[in-house]
């Protein structure tokens, strides 16, 4: 690549970079000042320095003899997230990738149809869904009265306030974010290819494996991202479904900024939720430009 | 043109005009706490265009507050951080004491701890947090605290605790016979221990929308005492409980801000809700009582002397004004709190 | 051939899940336009049909003021995060790596793994300073921020139609030596188009659901619709909300409806 190709390239990205790190680089930088200060009487920070908030991101000191271990609850908290956040992306993923295969397989005509008929439901605000979802899992709620009426059950299943509830919810709201990329991904194939591949001598496993995946995998890396990312800093979502009962990462660290009036504790707590989505990220990072050098 | 002075371009002309005319008022409020009625009765009067903003929590109007900038002219701040607000030097010392609608004012609402003589502050509701219950389920004495901490059999999996921290571990404390704030590791462990001993009998913690009372999927909740009130018009099984235990008040205050720009006609609004038929208004809308004498007749029938509002005489030394917690005990209840929901 | 009639577009069990994906998003909005008629108050106890609800919710302006906020910032944040996005995947990608991209392709990324309260907090320090300094308290500091959380959604599907996207149209064009603007817009621009398409909308309904950031950063007379609805629906829940909720479906329909017959009615 030309040295001037590398600068128009610079240049393009330019404008959403600077507008990234204006607005939210250099705000993260301010959370990790105040990862190292002293949470202040009512919320905000004392400017004394302090490693009291890293440290209490995954130890604790007994409340009573003041023997330090690694803290429980937060230990518990962070393995939920990650969990329910995989499952979530998986979830979508079973749901999102035939749906957005569906669309890409339209007439070319319709495929903006189907595609707005993806995120109308979401253009209902995500209160407002989640409490008719709830409409439809609560004891005396339409799924409930389905399974007795073909009497599957016969007492009502406590759905609401579980960890069942949170995912179904997350999933549920997270769904266009696997959907659109995928479909964005599948799109621009020429069907006739493959079936002139199929035509020709290819297997339907042989053609699954060396066409169709190929094709996918850039949508269904880029929605895996949006879909995992957001679901492990989720807060609104695990709050209403779960009713309160089992705590993820994002209702953890918004504790802390409001009735915990702990912010450096939450400050902590983002960077290293931040770190391990970067993590994540360079790895998926290798993934895609690492994939296609041997390609 | 550049992306970015193209987003500076748009940014400008969408710029909403500031509102630092004369004749406008900007409210930072609690939502839904404030009467659509009172805001337009106050416009007619004096010629001011209001305009309302709503917040979720005091660490939420605190923080934005604190930062700077925010534009507004008046806050509604709770009783327990109005001496974080004045030390911080955050409010505007408006002697709402010389206003001419002052005289209304009761004075058990005068000689108060957070703004003793009332030289920053005006009443704006007052309120108790306590338990509510279904009686058409539990036929028992409810005022106690033990509906949610010792659950009878018959609410078991149908109560909620609202997700108010501070005042969820000041009642369990008081029930297991500590003082709140307390930074006693004996009473702190008794209080978690108790609390989450009665975690698997509750359905949920969480700011519960009323259709779940009213549809009785939820039986029980710790609960203030105003929405208590209107879960009870909607369905009048439900019954509000002053733990003998201990139990919250509150007041919510309204105070102007250090850095307002309408300073005159906020001071215009903290005399016009000081008068007996404005703060009625307020109650109406909010159902919890407001502190000013001779607003009882103009209240809605029944508000006056609803049982929400009408503290049993032999309950009323169990009530205790909410302190707000150094931050040693805040750190406790914070640790508690993250045991008990994580 | 024709024994074989194989179509690769009907992959075996895609439609039947396809089919149950869009039914399971749409039975809570039925639930939802079903209980907007309801006469009653209360949700989840039916009193008749009423149209009362819709009355009153056009008579509500905090609803109405909301909802103008919302949709012109969403559509503005959505607007400029997919340009940006757009042009920051042309640069990422369909090269040999050169320097920098994986820095500007975490960079771009960023926004994703910061939780809205923490950047909402940290928004709000800057900001509020900004606000001070310069006296102004617009739209803008909404737009600007959510403009920045929507890029990384603008940007993935946008890169994700990009990758390996065939270049030899483009390279044709330039053979044929039309400008490189040209090329741009008549042949690089219509293959990105679906791509840009969905970016546009993640990034339009991201925007639209955003609570923490709004009502941190929100100026006197800024609520924006989530922000309303949040302090509504913790207290007074009441019918009011489905039939608010049923308006902003309705329009939404229309709209897609209009679009989609504007698109046909060109062939």
């Amino acid at each position: 690549m030309t040295p001037a190709d590398t600068r128009r390239r610079w240049g393009l990205a330019l404008p959403a970079v600077a507008v990234i790190t204006l607005f939210s680089i250099l705000p993260l930088g301010v959370v990790v000042l105040y990862s190292v200060l002293t949470p202040g009487d009512y919320g905000n920070v004392r400017w004394v320095l302090s490693g009291e908030g890293w440290f209490s991101v995954l130890f604790e000191r007994d409340m009573f003899d003041e023997t330090v271990s690694l803290s429980d609850a937060h230990i518990t908290i962070l393995f939920r997230s990650v969990g329910l956040s995989l499952a979530t992306t998986l979830l979508t993923l079973i749901f999102g990738v035939p749906t957005a295969w569906f669309i890409a397989t339209r007439a070319p005509r319709q495929r903006g149809f189907w595609l707005f008929l993806i995120t109308i439901p979401f253009w209902t605000n995500l209160l407002v869904r989640t409490i008719a979802i709830q409409e439809i899992i609560r004891a005396e709620g339409v799924l409930n009265r389905i399974l007795i009426g073909l009497g599957l059950i016969e007492q009502p299943l406590q759905m609401m306030f579980t960890n069942f509830a949170v995912l179904l919810g997350m999933a549920y709201v997270f769904l266009p974010l696997m959907v659109l990329p995928v479909y964005a991904a599948i799109e621009k194939f020429d069907f006739r290819l493959a079936e002139a591949g199929y035509d020709l001598y290819a297997s339907r496993a042989y053609c699954l494996r060396r066409v169709i995946l190929p094709l996918v995998r850039p949508g269904i890396i880029a929605g895996s991202i949006l879909v995992f990312v957001p679901s492990l800093g989720a807060y609104v979502t695990p709050r209403i479904m779960g009713g309160g009962n089992s705590m993820m990462l994002g209702n953890l660290i918004e504790m802390q900024f409001g009735q915990g009036r702990n912010w450096p504790l939450g400050a902590a707590l983002s960077i290293t939720l931040t770190l391990l989505v970067l993590g994540a990220l360079i790895w998926y990072t290798r993934l895609t430009t690492g994939g296609r050098r041997h390609g | 043109m550049t992306s970015a002075s193209r987003l500076a371009l748009a940014a400008l002309l969408l710029s909403a005009a500031p509102a630092l005319a004369e004749g406008t008022l900007n409210i930072y409020n609690f939502g839904l706490y404030t009467p659509p009625d009172l805001l337009e009765k106050f416009e007619k009067t004096y010629d001011v265009k209001v305009t309302l903003t709503e917040y979720d929590s005091n660490e939420t109007a605190m923080a934005k507050i604190e930062a700077g900038g925010h534009g507004f002219d008046i806050v509604m701040p709770s009783a327990s951080v109005v001496p974080i607000y004045i030390e911080k030097g955050l409010l505007l010392k408006s002697e709402p004491n010389q206003m001419e609608n002052f005289k209304n004012v009761d004075p058990k609402w005068v000689e108060i701890y957070w703004d003793n003589g009332r030289h920053y502050t005006v009443p704006w509701v007052w309120g108790t947090t306590g338990v509510m219950v279904n009686t058409k389920v539990y036929k028992g004495d409810i005022n106690t605290s033990a509906i949610f901490l010792d659950p009878p059999e018959e609410l078991k999996g149908k109560i909620n605790v609202v997700p108010s921290m501070n005042d969820v571990i000041d009642m369990t404390i008081r029930y297991v016979g500590g003082e709140p704030c307390t930074t006693d590791k004996a009473v702190l462990k008794a209080a978690r221990d108790k609390l989450i001993a009665a975690k698997p009998s509750w359905a949920s913690i969480d700011y519960t929308s009323f259709e779940k009372f009213i549809n009785e999927d939820i039986n029980a909740s710790v609960f203030w005492s105003g929405a208590a009130n209107r879960i009870r018009a909607e369905n009048a099984g439900f019954a509000y409980g002053y733990p003998k235990e201990g139990y919250s008040l509150w007041q919510d205050n309204v105070a102007i801000l250090a850095d307002a720009q309408n300073v005159e006609n906020a001071k215009l609004f903290l005399n016009f809700i000081m008068a007996p038929e404005n703060a009625a208004l307020i109650s109406n809308y909010t159902r919890y009582g407001n502190g000013i004498i001779g607003s009882d007749a103009f209240m809605d029938p029944g508000l006056a002397d609803a049982p929400e509002m009408i503290i049993p005489e032999n309950l009323k030394a169990a009530g205790h004004f909410q302190q707000t917690c150094p931050p040693e005990a805040q750190a406790f209840y914070t640790r508690i709190w993250t045991d008990l929901t994580k | 051939m024709a024994d074989r009639a194989f179509d690769i577009r009907r992959m075996p069990g895609a439609v039947t899940l396809a089919v149950v994906c869009f039914v399971i998003l749409y039975i809570p909005m039925v639930i939802l336009v079903a209980n907007s008629f309801n006469a009653g108050k209360v949700i989840g106890q039916w009193e008749g049909l009423s149209l009362r609800w819709y009355l009153a919710a056009l008579q509500n302006e905090a609803f109405l003021a909301a909802a103008a906020n919302s949709l012109v910032l969403a559509t503005i944040a959505a607007f400029m995060a997919t340009v940006l996005a757009t042009m920051a995947a042309l640069a990422t990608t369909r090269s040999d790596g050169f320097r920098g991209k994986g820095a500007i392709h975490i960079v771009l990324n960023q926004p994703l793994m910061v939780p809205e309260i923490v950047l909402a907090i940290a928004l709000l320090i800057i900001l509020a300073q900004v606000k001070q300094a310069t006296g102004y308290t617009g739209l803008g500091y909404l737009i600007a921020a959510h403009t920045t959380f929507c890029i990384p959604f603008a940007y993935m599907p946008i890169r994700a139609r990009l990758e390996g996207m065939d270049m030899t149209l483009e390279t044709a064009a330039a053979d044929l030596y039309a400008s490189r603007a040209y090329a741009f817009r008549r042949v690089t621009l219509p293959l990105l188009a679906p791509g840009i398409l969905a970016g546009f909308m993640l990034a339009f309904v991201v925007s639209l659901d955003d609570v923490v950031i709004s009502s941190f950063l929100k100026s006197p007379g800024q609520e924006t619709l989530p922000t309303y609805l949040m302090g509504e629906l913790r207290r007074n829940l009441s019918s009011e909300i489905y039939a608010i909720s049923s308006l902003l479906l309705l329009i939404s329909v229309l709209i897609v409806a209009g679009s989609w017959l504007a698109t046909r009615q060109k062939t």
